[in-house]
């Protein structure tokens, strides 16, 4: 049976892996420092990662150089599966990111400003190097719209709609950050990760709220994700990517023991 | 040395530093010329069927890799470098004939069973525990799978392992000095680097 699959998501600024304390806060600026992208990479390699999102939070052209290494490095000795997001506006972007070890690429605003882009990229490499990164945030009873900027602007788009669109132009994997729960570690934003996951053929990630290994058991089963990502509770030392396994394992979850 | 075959698949470094890990001495081979000199050939693979087989046609490989198979030499393809083995392809738009090593073509997953692409980590079930390239590893290991299509061997005596995806299929096959995996050993970890080295020691 296939697993589900458990990725540890670094933050990557200056180099650094850096963590806001909420959704937007890291774009502006407010972080916490927290280590070697490839030194922490190695580490969730050794406790048993299913796979590794690096995302450049601040996709300078500076900053640019410094994730390709990144992804470099930590590809030649990890032997994982390798995302890479963040800055990523054309094919060229993401051929250069897949030719430096990532497997997948993750478009979020440049996917909303410019659609094509998903088809473009599809067709190039596969709808499996193709992550759209969905960042939504409940403004109604039954309603989620996306966000970008940091959850500061509207895009004009229904949530469940833009991952129906984004399959239907060829993405391959839909993640899906909740901004209401990014950063509280209340709980990912199971009602949305089920509608979506429901809606689209595709795999879905739940992104954002992970507080402690329960909220990794709802969303996987009351939300039917098929990954669960999380940054903080695994950068600051709070559980290992063994902890959760284990845990998920109690709940009857398939998981890749290691 | 062993010739990685480089036709532009995305994923060429990472199969090149694990087959390096492997303890291979891999040479990226992007024309025919030292094909036949190789002591063993590894055809990667990620994206679709017909660019594969299109961009080995136009970089000469494609009769080069047919020509190393038949010296008996150890081959190994991975992904769309296995289902490259097979005739024919039902991906969108495919009109490409495959290298015709296995007889068979390569179908989709059902959308209606399951979430396509198949991402993630899937138990790996061996058919043929004697298979070279599976020694060291326990029968249900956890291999990466990424892929929307997977092939129909008809000759039911190459099928190595195989793994359950909405439907049960065949996700390594082996004849002879033939060896081809669905999932990639490059990005599984562990067991996957077993895997490679068993294929390294086979020179």
């Amino acid at each position: 049976m296939l697993a589900k699959r458990v990725i540890p998501c670094l933050d990557v600024h200056d180099g650094q892996v850096t963590r806001g304390v909420q959704f937007g806060k890291a774009e502006a600026g407010e972080l916490r420092n927290v280590g070697d992208p490839v030194e922490l990479a190695l580490e969730y390699n050794r406790q048993g990662a299913d796979e590794m999102v690096f995302f450049d939070i601040t996709a300078s052209a500076h900053e640019r150089k410094t994730i390709v290494d990144v992804i470099e490095r930590a590809g030649d000795q990890c032997f994982m599966p390798l995302t890479v997001g963040g800055g990523i506006r054309t094919v060229e972007d993401m051929s250069t990111m897949l030719k430096a070890g990532a497997d997948k690429v993750s478009i979020n605003s440049s996917a909303i400003a410019n659609p094509p882009l998903i088809r473009e990229g599809a067709e190039k490499f596969g709808s499996q190097c193709i992550v759209v990164s969905i960042d939504a945030k409940q403004t109604g009873e039954d309603t989620w719209r996306v966000f970008t900027h940091g959850g500061r602007k509207e895009a004009g788009l229904d949530a469940i709609d833009w991952a129906k669109e984004a399959v239907a132009l060829g993405a391959g994997e839909i993640v899906l950050n909740s901004i209401d729960a990014d950063g509280t570690k209340a709980g990912y934003d199971i009602e949305i990760t089920h509608r979506i996951s429901e809606n689209v053929g595709v795999p879905v990630v739940a992104s954002g709220g992970a507080g402690n290994l329960d909220h990794m058991v709802d969303v996987l089963k009351q939300g039917q994700a098929d990954a669960v990502l999380a940054a903080s509770i695994f950068h600051f030392g709070e559980y290992t990517v063994a902890d959760v396994k284990r845990h998920l394992a109690q709940a009857e979850i398939p998981v890749r023991v290691v | 040395m062993i010739a990685l075959l480089d036709y532009g698949a995305g994923n060429v470094r990472s199969v090149q530093k694990a087959l390096t890990a492997a303890g291979g001495d891999v040479q990226l081979v992007p024309n025919p010329g030292t094909v036949a000199q190789a002591d063993a050939v590894v055809l990667p693979g990620v994206g679709a069927f017909d660019d594969c087989i299109n961009a080995m046609q136009r970089q000469e490989l494609f009769e080069a890799a047919r020509a190393f198979v038949s010296t008996g030499k150890p081959f190994l393809g991975i992904c769309v470098g296995y289902q490259a083995l097979f005739e024919k392809s039902e991906e969108f738009n495919s009109c490409a004939a495959g290298l015709g090593i296995f007889e068979g073509s390569v179908v989709r997953f059902p959308d209606t069973e399951v979430k396509v692409p198949q991402i993630g980590w899937n138990e790996v079930q061996f058919s043929k525990p004697d298979c070279p390239i599976l020694q060291g590893i326990e029968s249900g290991s956890h291999f990466y799978f990424v892929h929307s299509y997977y092939p129909q061997p008809k000759d039911e005596s190459i099928v190595a392992t195989r793994t359950e995806y909405g439907v049960d299929f065949v996700s390594a096959v082996w004849r002879d000095n033939v060896f081809a995996t669905q999932f990639h050993p490059e990005k599984s970890q562990k067991v996957g680097l077993q895997l490679l080295t068993n294929f390294v020691n086979l020179i």
